[in-house]
This record gives C-alpha cells, structure tokens and sequence, in this order.
C-alpha cells in the first residue's frame, strides 16, 4: 500500500529539513512543474487525476483552478493562493498531522499550485492554536529562501513567489473560505455573498485561490507519479489516497492514510483497533462534526465522497467520531449544536438565534424537561436552517448531526421525554 | 502621524514587519493584537487605540476584530492561562469530569481568575487532537490524555 503523503512521517519522528527532504525526493516535483511544464499542463494533470478538494466540501481541484483567469502577461493584477489550515472542525485532526510532520511537503505543494495559478505571494492561513504547525513552517520557508526555493527567480525559472504563515486566533467561521479572506484582510470574519466567487475576486478583490492543507499536498506526488497512478491508489472512483482518522472510545484513536473508499469498518477495526471493552457501536460521524450520523448498517460502506454521500452523510474531512453506548447521544447532539451556536458568526437570523434555541431545547431534554412537541421544534429547525436558508454552509451543517438524530435515535430522544430524566446521567429535572 | 507611546519600539517594530506581507496594513491586525497580547498578556484600550493608528484603522473597527476572537483577551488574565477543550471527542473522552476537577482544585469556575492571580480557567473549542483527548492547553502548550493525575501534576508545575 502506497502512502505519498505520509512516506516521511512517523511517530516520533523529526520532521524533515530541507536537506533531508531533497534526499528523499522532495522538490523534484517543482523543479519539474517550473523548468518543464506549464500551467495548462499541470492544470489538465489534476484535472486527469480527479483530486477533490480535502476540506470537508469535496469540490474537484482542477475545476475550481480553471475559473482563474490567466495572463499572457505576468505584470497584470497581482494574485493569491490561499492555503486553509483552520481546522477547527470537532474531531478534525489531519492537517495537522501533515503540517507537523513534513512541512516541505506543504511547501512544494504550494510552489506547484502558485505556479500553475500565476500567482506570486501565497498565505498559510493557520489556527492560532497551532504554534507549532506555524514554527516548523516559517522555518522551512526560511530555509527555501536561503536555497533559492522561494523568492524571485525560484529554481532560474523566472517565477517569483513568497509564502507568508498567517496565524488566526480562533473562531470556526474562519475555515469558510470567503469569512477566511474577510479575516485576512483584517475585517471580521463574517462570510461574503457568492458570486463573485474567489477565484475571480478574493483577496483585495483579486483573482485568489483558497484549498485545504491535505489537498495541496497531494499536488507534487501528482506531479512526479501522474494521474493514473494517483487513480490506482484509491479503491472507489474518487481518487487518490485520504488521511482518515477515528476519535472517542475506540482501543487505539489516531490518524493514517489509507486508500480513499477504504471500508468503515476495516479503519475502525484494523487501525482503531475496534471498541474498548465494554463499549459497542452505536454510530458516528463519518468526517467531523457536521456531518450527518451514520449507524452499524453503514459500517461497510467506502470511505469515499460518492458513497458516503449516498448514504446521507458526508465524507467531511474523513476524521470520525464515535458514539458509543455509554454515551448519552442527545448529550452528544446537544454538545455540538453548543460548539456551533458559539461559532456562529451571527451575520444571519436564522442561524445567529435558530442555534442557540437548538442548544437551549436540547438542555433542557438533558435535564429530563423535554416535551413530545419539542421534536416537532427540533425538526422544525433542521429545515429553517437548512441548504439555501441561510447565508453559508455553518447552519446546514450545524443540522446534519442534528437531523440525522432525530432520525436514527429518536427512540433516546423520546425516553427522555418519557422518564423525565437522561437516562444515561440519571439528571433528573423538575417540570415547570 | 501622531507618535504612538501606547507601544514599545518591539512592538512597533514587530506589527510593522507583519503589516509589510499585506497589500493593506490592516491585514495584520490579528497578528498586531497577538504581539500586543504576548508582551502584556491582554489587549487593553490604550493598546487597540495604538494598534488601531499604526494600522490605519478606526479603533472601533480594530475593537471588533479583537472581539470577534476566541483567543485575544479584552481583559486581564492569570498568570497562566488554562483552555479545556469542550467540544465533541474530549466530551465523550470525559472533559466535563476533568473540568470538575480543574474547578474544584483552583477554586473558580470557567471564566474567572484565581484571587492570587495565578490561573485563568476557559473552555476552548476543538483542538485537533482528538486522538489524545481530553487536552488543554496550558499557556499554549498542549496537554493530552488528561485524568486526575495528571491534572494535579501539571498544577503543581505551574509556578
Ligand atoms: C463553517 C465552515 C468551516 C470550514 N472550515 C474549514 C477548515 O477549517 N479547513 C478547510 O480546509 N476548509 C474548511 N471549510 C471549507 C472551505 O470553505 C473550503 O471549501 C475549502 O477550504 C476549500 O478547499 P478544498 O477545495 O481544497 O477542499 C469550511 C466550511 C464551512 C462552511
Ligand atoms: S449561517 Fe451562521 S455562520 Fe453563516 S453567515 Fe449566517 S450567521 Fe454567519
């Protein structure tokens, strides 16, 4: 089994140096794109290889890079490539992993992506949390610097382009890429009305291109191997190989890439290491926090964007979450829709006091006050803050984990209701 | 320009060379508010006054980017600062048993600060190590796998 973008991490492990990562292959990928190929090849490659976009929403790369539109003449209007590495899905825990553990390899990336898209300053837009994500990257832009890898002139190709680490300081909203230019550009980070869309106008109001961590890494393996070998990788259509992970009781929580379309099953089991004793199954989330639960019958579906997707749910970013059956779920919806009524940007109505009333009604069935009618609010919500209600994806997403409760464990919803009390903690509460 | 004295000459100095990646001063205002914050542990008034005109921003709006932050403090915080993760994996993993203990061991809920001004306790969302939860973060240094143990070990660590 094939591991490119994992090949130079392990546990324990030192990331790479320059030196060190040249040894192993690395930066051959660029000189390659820069001395050889131009940008409409490296274009069609992607294209070719069918990479989807690895940040939670599985748009094809190659598409979302041909909306840019290219100059004859490199003077015209400047442009930017925007790397996001917000991660502050719940549960999220590969980007991470990539930036941690081979920071060259994000680095080549974007010199091949800012290459191809003709533009010549890129950020790293990274979580303030990750300090040592952004370390280990200034020093392995300052090493490229040194080594003619960046800067004018990179590699005597005559492309020019510099890589600024822009740290955030917590807030989910940032991840959304036009609220992550907003922020950018130093203004609050609520989102902005598409179209234009980015590629046209993004930062500044340029033509700017903005892609998740995992996806550009993909980009020099691409580049030396080709797009049929990156097809052979994956099991399913949907190409390539995907940093997959597990949290919550399992034996043995972590992260490993593993062929995309990988089963449920076979990652929980053989990786995770299946259920600590005394604990079983009883669903998950297949890629993050907002994405809608799945349950034992799924467990042999492929890890890919097409067949999750079938099944209701969405591959997200491929990190999932456990529910166990020591675990309260309503408790754990209820947990959730907490974390994205604080996240809310608050630009829109629905979402801005739609999710904390979502929050309060699942407290109060987690303190034995549910009533039967709160169910009918509860699904009320899901489609008033559903697809096309609000002004970006964080409410819709915020109600995938919401509605697929309702559905799959609407039986625990209801013993609330009927024994007065969560039946998991015991929490007992008095009827007004 | 009216001269700042609200800053030091590192802090000017360090927010100037963050402003000089941008097209527009402004984009380093997250940055500046982080710099101000790492040498005086919060973000006054005076400070994003003084930010605000080194970046050619209205202090309001300055004001409502620092507030729109999770991690830029308006006001004076502990010594140390102490972020429990709440969100969904640590949740399962027990963070509401380790935030008890935090509480009970320094005597003060979620958003206070110790009365001798050593530790300020907050909730903080997902840290992306799910893996290893339940985390915190203790003056920004991650801490993993945390139980009671653990817990009284890193306090007692903390001088
Ligand atoms: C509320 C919200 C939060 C998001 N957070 C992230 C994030 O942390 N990282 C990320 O790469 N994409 C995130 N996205 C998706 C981005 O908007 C965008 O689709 C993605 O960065 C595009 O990159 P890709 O095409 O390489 O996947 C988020 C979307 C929404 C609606
Ligand atoms: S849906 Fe929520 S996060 Fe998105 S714009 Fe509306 S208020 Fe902001």
């Amino acid at each position: 089994m094939e591991t490119p973008l994992t090949q130079n991490i392990g546990p324990g492990k030192l990331p790479l140096n320059l030196q060190e990562y040249r040894a192993a292959g690395g930066y051959r990928a660029a000189h390659k794109a820069l001395l050889e190929m131009e940008s409409k090849d490296i274009l069609q490659l992607l294209q070719d290889a069918n990479l989807r976009g690895r940040g939670g929403a599985g748009f094809p790369t190659g598409m979302k890079w041909s909306f840019v539109p290219m100059y004859k003449d490199r003077e015209e209007r400047p442009k930017y490539l925007v790397i996001n590495a917000d991660e502050m899905e719940p549960g999220t825990f590969k980007d991470r992993l990539l930036m941690e553990g081979d920071p060259h390899q994000l680095i080549e990336g974007i010199i091949i992506s800012a290459y191809t898209l003709q533009a010549e300053v890129a950020y790293i837009f990274i979580r303030g949390e990750y300090q040592r994500s952004a370390d280990l990257l200034n020093q392995a832009i300052t090493e490229c610097k040194a080594q003619g890898l960046l800067g004018t002139n990179i590699m005597h190709s005559r492309f020019n382009l510099d890589i600024f680490v822009h740290t955030s300081a917590g807030r989910y909203i940032c991840g959304e890429e036009t609220a992550l230019l907003n922020s950018l550009e130093g203004k609050r980070a609520t989102p902005r009305a598409k179209p234009p869309f980015p590629q046209v106008s993004g930062l500044w109001g340029r033509p700017t291109v903005v892609n998740n961590v995992e996806t550009i890494c993909n980009v020099p393996h691409i580049v030396n191997k080709g797009a049929a070998w990156y097809k052979s990788l994956s099991l399913t259509e949907d190409a390539g190989t995907k940093i997959f992970g597990v949290s919550g009781r399992v034996r043995n929580p972590g992260a490993w890439e593993l062929p995309m379309g990988t089963p449920v099953r076979e990652i929980i089991e053989n990786y995770a290491g299946g259920m600590q004793d005394g604990y079983k199954l009883r669903g998950f989330l297949p890629g993050g926090g907002s994405t809608n639960f799945l349950t034992q019958e799924h467990l042999d579906l492929h890890m890919d964007y097409t067949s999750i997707g079938k099944a209701g749910s969405r591959l997200g970013t491929g990190t999932m979450i456990i529910l166990d059956d020591k675990t309260c779920p309503v408790g754990m919806v209820r947990n959730l829709e907490h974390f994205f009524a604080q996240e809310s940007c608050g630009w829109c109505t629905p979402c801005r006091d739609g999710l904390p009333w979502v929050e309060h009604i699942l407290t109060e069935f987690e303190h034995g006050r549910g009533e039967i009618e709160d169910m009918e609010v509860l699904t009320r919500h899901t489609h008033l803050l559903g697809p096309g209600n609000t002004f970006c994806a964080h409410a819709p997403g915020a109600m995938g984990p919401l509605e697929s409760a309702l559905r799959y464990f609407r039986e625990d919803f209801e013993a609330h209701i009927h024994s007065k009390s969560c039946p998991w903690t015991g929490i007992r509460g008095s009827h007004k | 320009m009216e001269k700042i004295t609200a800053l030091s000459a590192d802090e000017i100095a360090e927010i100037t060379a963050e402003a000089s990646h941008y097209e527009q001063p402004q984009a380093a205002s997250i940055e500046a508010l982080k710099i101000v914050q790492k040498y005086r542990g919060w973000v006054s008034d005076e400070s994003v006054k003084a930010v605000a005109q080194l970046l050619n921003m209205s202090p309001a709006e300055l004001d409502g980017v620092a507030t729109f932050y999770n991690l830029i403090f308006r006001r004076p915080v502990g010594k140390h600062v102490i972020m429990l993760c709440d969100s969904v994996s640590c949740w399962i993993m027990g963070c509401e048993g380790v935030g008890a203990q935090l509480r009970n061991k320094l005597g003060i809920e979620f958003g206070e600060t110790t009365a001798d001004g050593q530790f300020t306790l907050l909730p903080v969302t997902c840290q992306g190590a799910c893996d290893r939860a339940p985390v915190m973060l203790v003056d920004g240094e991650l801490e993993t796998h945390l139980d009671e143990d653990k817990i009284t070990a890193i306090l007692a660590n903390q001088k």
